[in-house]
């Protein structure tokens, strides 16, 4: 991959994305935010304020109707898009796992690139995100929060550079989702992963993220610091 | 006893048609609490579907006075039909007339082929014309099936296909599951009918051919024949399907279209 000389490793450029079919309408507009590597951009925003449709975008599961996005400086709609989402992971509000066994979800996507994960690859992978012993377990027997670690962990085994979190807990429930939000800080931490975590709690991202990027209606209210963004505490 | 009344062919044809379309109304207003809409639909697929056997028996009467390769005009134009009758089936999916034609088209044709030059198939119209339209429509309700289930598997799967896009993999393999499951389930009637023949029901070619003073053994071996055949041939036009159904359903850059 052709990587230009900047400091960002993801920009967007006047992203927007409108909805063509009628009633005609902006999911969202004109988008402008750079990340650097190893940063954490959260993104919170009420419901229907477009942030679930800018992770899609990034990861272009979605055309952009106007503007784009530059990974490593490059212009997204120049890198191959199977190879450009394999570098910019995404997790989901649900786990999606395929059916079959733990370690076929993990070795899903390096048998994308013609990689094999090792069976120790597997079980280092599994231990670190708290699921020793289950590779061998039917990935669609597993409880909410279970999955979603699994899902966290078959978007790493990808070994992305930008991992997208749209949301990852929204759909656990309260004693699942807090050992997941905690998994995902530590991973963060160790890892020093750049993210762009899509969240509802402004306490998560108050702790977790270097920056807030706050989107209403489809559009920047404001990005920075928490504490010139979020009122404080 | 209409023999005795109807001694002309036609004629008894007519009111054979009548009684048999009497019955079915009959049964219909006997059931129509249940179905409040069928009586209407019943009566006009009933009107349209003399209509058309009718004109085919005119046809088939007009074409057995030429050569057998004009047989080859009335299954093409069958072919055109059921890819016509395919498309209002998938309706989601986009250009699915040139998709259904190409596979029906293809399997149909490339399987009619083989039994023809083989012998099989004897080169005559009587017998081509009848035997290759059960296999054309055997194939278009093996291919509606087909591409309805895949279109109802891509909508409740969205967020897995989307899953396996997102890790970097191709359309044909985020859809690979449902291609799979799709096939399997509309290739089943054509099965069972195999499977089925001779305990569950004789079908009509075997009737026909024994009217018409063929041996009873040869009629069910060769009803065998046509069996195998309509499942090869509705095999091939799915397998075909399948590589082109996927390809419609994404962007150019691997971006599901297909929604619920």
């Amino acid at each position: 991959m052709n990587v230009n000389s900047t400091r960002y490793i993801v920009e967007c450029r006047d992203l927007s994305r409108e909805l063509l079919s009628e009633p005609r309408r902006f999911l969202v507009k004109d988008i402008n935010f750079s990340v650097e590597p190893a940063e954490v951009l959260g993104v919170i925003g009420p419901s229907g304020a477009g942030k679930s449709s800018l992770l899609r975008l990034i990861n272009r599961l979605d055309e952009p109707t106007e503007g784009t996005v530059l990974f490593h400086g490059q212009d997204y709609r120049t890198i191959e898009t199977a190879s450009l989402r394999r570098s910019i992971g995404m997790v989901m509000q649900r786990a999606y796992l395929f059916p079959g066994t733990v370690a076929e979800n993990l070795a899903f996507g390096p048998r994308q690139q013609g990689r094999t994960l090792s069976n120790r690859e597997i079980d280092s992978l599994l231990a670190e995100v708290g699921l020793a012993g289950y590779a061998t377990r039917d990935a669609l027997t597993l409880s909410g929060g279970e999955a979603q670690r699994v899902a966290i962990t078959r978007a790493l085994a990808n070994e992305p550079e930008v991992l997208l979190l749209d949301e990852p807990t929204s759909a656990l429930d309260e004693a699942s989702r807090g050992s997941v939000e905690q998994l995902l800080e530590r991973l963060i931490r160790d890892r020093h992963l750049t993210c762009i975590w899509v969240t509802h709690s402004l306490e998560q991202a108050r702790t977790m993220a270097d920056r807030i990027l706050v989107l209403d209606g489809g559009r920047i209210k404001a990005i920075g610091p928490a504490e010139e963004v979020l009122p404080r505490a | 006893m209409l023999e005795h009344y109807f001694p002309n062919q036609l004629e008894r044809g007519a009111v054979q048609c009548l009684i048999a379309a009497l019955v079915t109304l009959a049964v219909i207003l006997l059931a129509r609490r249940r179905a409040p809409g069928l009586l209407k639909e019943i009566s006009f697929a009933e009107v349209r579907g003399l209509l058309q056997i009718f004109a085919v028996g005119a046809i088939l009467a007009a074409l057995l006075r030429g050569p057998a390769w004009t047989s080859i005009f009335v299954l093409a134009g069958m072919i055109f039909a059921a890819a016509s009758i395919v498309r209002k089936r998938a309706k989601k999916i986009p250009r699915a007339f040139v998709l259904a034609l190409i596979a029906i088209g293809t399997g149909a044709g490339t399987i009619l082929t083989v039994m023809t030059v083989t012998g099989v198939i004897p080169l005559k119209i009587l017998t081509l014309v009848p035997v290759g339209s059960m296999v054309i429509a055997n194939t278009m309700n093996t291919q509606s099936i087909f591409l309805d289930r895949f279109r109802g598997e891509v909508a409740a799967h969205v967020g897995e296909i989307e899953s396996a896009l997102a890790l970097g993999a191709s359309p044909e393999i985020a859809v690979d599951r449902y291609l799979r499951t799709a096939f399997r389930s509309s290739l089943i009637p054509a099965v069972d009918n195999i499977r089925s023949l001779g305990i569950v029901w004789i079908p009509g070619i075997m009737a026909g051919m024994v009217l018409s003073g063929a041996s009873p053994l040869y009629a069910a071996l060769y009803q065998f024949v046509v069996l195998t055949t309509i499942f090869s041939s509705s095999a091939l036009a799915c397998f075909i399907a399948s590589h082109l159904v996927a390809r419609r359903i994404f962007s150019g850059y691997g971006q599901l279209l297909l929604r619920a």
